[in-house]
Formats: C-alpha cells, sequence, structure tokens
C-alpha cells in the first residue's frame, strides 16, 4: 500500500466533471445499487473519471465523485489508494501490464519482461519520453494456462515469448494493435494441437 | 476419462458463441421455471445430494452453505453475492465460464437465488477481465429481454434481479467478507466473523457468496439431477470439475474432468504430459498457490480431490495444477509467491502485513543461499505464527505454500546455503 504515486499541484486540474455521456454513465451505475447505497458505486466511477481523464484520476475527480455520491472525501481517497488499477498520476497513453507471478515465471515472463524494457527503453513503473507508453508489473493475471501473458490498456496477449512481445509492442508503436488473447495457434484455453 | 456428454461446461474453449441462442441450443434456460416451480427446498436439498463442494478453493457443501440463509421472509432484500474475482495465481478458470458460456452462469444466479431465498445478485468480477465483463454484462442484458431476468422472472412469479460489479486489482477482494466490503463502496478489507454473511452481509442483510463455478453448474445440476452429478468422483468429493493446467507441461489448458482423477492421468491425458516427461517433473502445486507443494513421489499416485490432496498435507484448492520440472530453481518459484502474499495483504492484520514482508525478505535471501541453517527453522516458525492469526484466511494461504516448501525441500534450502558458505570459505 505505500508507494502511491500522486500527481504534483501543477499537474492537477482544478476542475473536474463527468462529461454528459458518463454523467448518465454514472447515473445508470448508481441505480444497480439500492437507495442510499450510492458509495458501492464508487469503484465504478473512479474507473469512469480515469477513462475520461486520459488513464489517471485527478485530485478533482476525487472531490467531484465524493460530492456525488455523499461521501467524505477521504472514503474515497481510501479506495482510490488501496486498488492498484487506480492511477493518480499520470502513465502512459498505452499501459503495458506484464503479470510475472508463478505461473507466468515459470513460463518464460523473464523474457517478456526483457522484451517489453529493450521495445520501449523504459524500466519497470516508468513512462517514456513521449508520453505513450508506461511499463507495470502485475501480480497473477488470472490467465495461467496462456503464459506468460501481458495486459496492455483493457486487453490481454496470451501465449509469449520473446519475439513475439517485441512484435507485438512494434504493432502498438505503429498503431496497428493485434486481435488481444494468445499470439499462437490457439483460440483459447484449449490445448494446442500436436 | 469423462465423457463429453457429461461435461457441463461444452463451450468452454468458445468454439461456439455465448450468446443466448447459441446457449439455449447447448440446452441453458431449458425448463427453468419448471425447475423454479419445485420451490426452494427442493432446491436446496437437491444441491445438497449432489454433493457439490464449493469450487472457489474452500470446498464447503454448497446445499448446507444455501441452507444458512434465514427462512423467514421480512420482506428486505438478501442477496447472492458471485465471486468472479479469480486471482489465485494458477487459476483461470471462471474467466472461460464468463466469457464463452455467461448464461450458465446468469442462469445459475437466479436458481441459487430462488433456493436462497434472494431477492437480487451480484457479480463481483477482477477489474482486470475488462473485456469478460463486457461479455457478461450483455448475456445479463439479453437475460432481462428476454424475461428470463427481472420481475417474475422466467414467468416463474418470482422477482430477481442480477448486477454486475467491476473490481480494481485487489487479490483479497476474493475473501468474501472483503468483496462485500468492497461492493459496499470501501476499501477491501476482511471483516470479522461472526457475524457471517448468512447472518449479515452486503449492507447488512442475509448475503451468500459463492464462486462462479459452483454457481454456473447448478442449473445443470438440478436438470439432470442430484444423482447424476454424484455419480462422479469419489464419496463426498463428488462430481466434475474444471482443471487449470499450467507451468511446465507441453500443451497447458482448461478442461472439465471427474474429481478423483490421478494427477498423472490428468497431465498426461490433457496436457501432453510434463515437458520432458514425467521423470522430468520436480513438483506440482496442485489446488492454486495457497495448497501445499507435491514432490514428484507424492504425483506419482495423487488423487484429484479434496480428500486425496489432504492425505499429502495439501489441498484441492481451485483445482489450479502449477507444474514444475526439473529445470526449476523451486526456491526463487516460492519466493517469487512470497512477494505475491506481501503484495496482497490487504494491511489489517500485523501478522499478515509484517510477516508476509519478512517472509518475502528471507526467501529473497534463501534463493542465494545468503542465509544460517537456523533460519529455516525460523521461517517456518514465523509462517506459523502468521497461520490462523488473522482475521481472514489471507495468512494462511500465504503461510502454507512456504511451510510445503520446507517440508519438501529442506536438502535444497540446505544445500544453497552450504555451498554459499563453503565458496566463502574457500575465497
Amino acid at each position: 500500500m505505500s508507494g502511491i504515486e500522486i500527481a504534483p499541484d501543477h499537474l492537477q486540474p482544478s476542475s473536474f466533471a463527468f462529461t454528459e455521456e458518463n454523467l448518465a454513465k454514472a447515473k445508470s451505475t448508481i441505480a444497480k445499487y439500492p437507495e442510499r447505497k450510492q458509495q458501492s458505486a464508487v469503484m465504478p466511477l473512479l474507473d469512469l473519471a480515469q477513462r475520461q481523464n486520459g488513464g489517471w484520476v485527478p485530485r478533482a475527480a476525487i472531490e467531484y465523485i465524493a460530492d456525488m455520491l455523499e461521501m467524505p472525501s477521504i472514503r474515497v481517497w481510501e479506495v482510490a489508494t488501496f486498488y492498484t488499477m487506480y492511477f493518480l498520476a499520470p502513465k502512459g497513453k498505452t499501459k503495458v501490464h506484464v503479470c510475472t507471478t508463478t505461473p507466468c515465471w515459470l513460463r518464460g515472463s523473464d523474457d517478456v519482461v526483457k522484451a517489453c524494457k529493450e521495445s520501449l527503453g523504459i524500466g519497470m513503473g516508468e513512462t517514456t519520453s513521449d508520453g505513450a507508453f508506461s511499463l507495470h508489473e502485475v501480480e497473477c493475471a488470472g490467465a495461467c494456462v496462456n503464459a506468460p501473458v501481458v495486459q496492455i490498456n483493457d486487453d490481454y496477449y496470451e501465449d509469449l515469448n520473446y519475439e513475439s512481445t517485441k512484435r507485438l509492442l512494434e504493432a502498438f508503436k505503429a498503431g496497428e494493435p493485434p486481435k488481444p488473447g494468445p499470439l499462437s495457434e490457439r483460440r483459447g484455453s484449449e490445448p494446442a494441437k500436436a | 476419462m469423462l465423457d463429453l456428454k457429461d461435461r457441463i461446461f461444452t463451450n468452454l474453449y468458445g468454439a461456439d458463441t455465448w450468446n443466448l441462442d447459441a446457449a439455449k441450443k447447448r440446452g441453458d434456460w431449458d425448463g427453468t421455471k419448471e425447475i423454479i416451480a419445485k420451490g426452494r427446498d427442493w432446491i436446496v436439498e437437491e444441491m445438497k445430494a449432489s454433493g457439490m463442494r464449493g469450487r472457489g478453493g474452500a470446498g464447503f457443501p454448497t446445499g448446507l452453505k444455501w441452507s444458512f440463509m434465514p427462512k423467514n421472509d421480512d420482506g428486505k432484500p438478501r442477496y447472492l453475492v458471485v465471486n468472479a474475482d479469480e486471482g489465485e495465481p494458477g487459476t483461470c478458470k471462471d474467466r472461460d465460464i464468463i466469457r464463452n458460456d455467461p448464461h450458465k452462469l446468469v442462469e445459475g444466479c437466479l436458481l441459487a437465488g430462488v433456493g436462497l431465498g434472494a431477492t437480487a445478485g451480484y457479480i463481483y468480477i477482477r477489474g482486470e477481465f475488462h473485456n469478460e465483463a463486457n461479455i457478461l454484462d450483455a448475456a445479463i442484458q439479453e437475460a432481462y429481454d428476454a424475461g428470463l431476468l427481472g420481475k417474475n422472472a422466467c414467468g416463474a412469479s418470482y422477482d430477481f434481479d442480477l448486477y454486475l460489479h467491476r473490481g480494481a486489482g485487489a487479490y483479497i477482494c476474493g475473501e468474501e467478507t472483503a468483496l462485500i466490503e468492497s461492493l459496499e463502496g470501501k476499501k477491501g478489507q476482511p471483516r470479522l466473523k461472526p457475524p457471517f454473511p448468512a447472518m449479515a452481509g452486503l449492507y447488512g442483510r442475509p448475503t451468500t457468496v459463492n464462486n462462479v463455478e459452483t454457481i454456473a453448474a447448478a442449473p445443470t445440476i438440478l436438470r439432470r439431477g442430484a444423482a447424476w452429478f454424484s455419480s462422479f468422483g469419489r464419496e463426498n468429493n463428488a462430481g466434475t470439475k474444471l482443471f487449470c493446467i499450467s507451468g511446465h507441461v507441453n500443451t497447458p489448458c482448461n478442461v472439465e474432468e471427474s474429481m478423483g482423477i490421478t494427477l498423472k492421468e490428468l497431465i498426461e491425458r490433457h496436457a501432453g504430459g510434463v515437458r520432458g516427461g514425467w521423470d522430468n517433473l520436480l513438483a506440482v502445486i496442485p489446488g492454486g498457490s495457497s495448497t501445499p507443494v507435491l514432490p514428484k513421489h507424492i504425483c506419482d499416485t495423487a488423487i484429484m480431490d479434496f480428500d486425496g490432496l489432504r492425505e499429502h498435507q495439501s489441498g484441492l484448492g481451485t483445482a489450479a495444477v502449477i507444474v514444475m520440472d526439473k529445470s526449476t530453481d523451486i526456491v526463487k518459484a516460492f519466493a517469487r509467491l512470497s512477494y505475491f502474499y506481501m503484495h496482497e495483504s490487504c494491511g489489517q492484520c500485523t501478522p499478515c502485513r509484517e510477516g508476509f514482508g519478512w517472509v518475502y525478505r528471507v526467501m529473497q535471501r534463501m534463493v542465494t543461499g545468503d542465509a544460517r541453517i537456523e533460519e529455516i527453522d525460523m521461517l517456518q516458525q514465523v509462517t506459523k505464527e502468521i497461520e490462523g492469526h488473522t482475521i481472514c484466511a489471507h495468512g494462511d494461504g500465504g503461510s502454507w505454500p512456504i511451510q510445503g516448501m520446507i517440508r519438501h525441500f529442506r536438502p535444497e534450502l540446505e544445500r544453497r546455503i552450504q555451498e554459499r558458505l563453503a565458496a566463502a570459505r574457500a575465497a
């Protein structure tokens, strides 16, 4: 829980509000929960704010969500800093999350990490100077029979090795990301054909 | 080997589409109204008789759990919560159900809801499963549009709403009370029990939390009957089960098999065998990272069910089989797991928060042998101080793998320390 990076003041926007479209989404999200239990919507609303704000949650959004859900803002801060998928400072436009937990490690996640670092020219937790990519180590992504895996923004890429990871990142750099899923002959979690 | 006709999850690999029409052709939503008409007690008794034990790791009898919900109807909400926060290293079965066979889960929610007397259900899916959540959300919407959910669901005079809630990256939210806290919009920190969720769960109301696989199997069990389901596996270990086979096998995969299959048959028949052959096997973690490791000589005969693995001081857990061949740096494999448990501690209980940090630091030294022989016992002792001394089972789950490693690989730990000492003396 330590090491939460919060954007410095000069990067923080002075205000935040949902777009009209997102406001409608927020309202329908809040409606999923019983009356007076609107606090349950804090996680989806933080996600919505993060997506609207280019991949990170500014301080103003936290205050805005606290107001919307009638929560003390400290409670929103607690949630925003507890869960690993919220970023409180700007990261790469494309976030590359590499799973290195044991099942991925057994299948060669060290090579995937190496390919990512070489291809992007950055280390774990860093962002490229043009702000295009950031690299993150994650705990078990839950796709272990398709290990090793990376998650790039919302999509999983699976059955990777050093070479296919390099090709994958080059494709992203060229603005032509491949279809998500295994980068092998497989469709999903079935055994590969011999 | 489990016959194809006896598989519950017939679209596990997504060969067919997930949507309602295709699901109905596969047999989902068939006679749901009639099952509901048999009533709450019948559903619970049938689940009890089927011998189904929870598929999320703990293996608690499902029908019994459902019977804990209060019987009197006070007209206020009561909830089914489905745990789709799949994250136990090695485990990736619920993901396949959600993305390829979501209607089994949606129908299961309704039937479990009737069995529990629940007014609504929430499915809590891990945040990383973004595309899977979109599919599940669409499946729920399809069910609403077809009148299968909501008011008078399936035309069976039962009202039941179902919602999807996305997590945001916290393994601990797979613990049922942490999940409930998270669903209420708080940090995912487990609650003290009692009160158990069946008495005071979500929003303080009676709640039952079940794993995705448990709920998704329920419609087939209720359709084909308890006797059919319990005809698979051994007594007290009934049914079919999804296994995830990862690590050093030739063809890693998910597969549905009968409980009680031997570990060796499971790996050789479905996962193409151990890389380099069975004799190249070093060890297997049989049920997700929390279950203690088994060295090869136990793997030779181990039976994959709750009792079969308990016999070897391990467990079936989520049935996620992590295979390690002889090229594996076994100490490093466990050092990485100890990092996982440290990283995923919610920080609430001191033994877990401080203990797993200590364990990880010592494990890093064990990898290189930069330790003292007596520190192996100290490591064991510290995990015993964590185990059983925390609010939730994270303390146990992080301690068992280290204890298993020491139990079976102590000579390897000692060898590294001795070698380092010898090298230091020589220098």
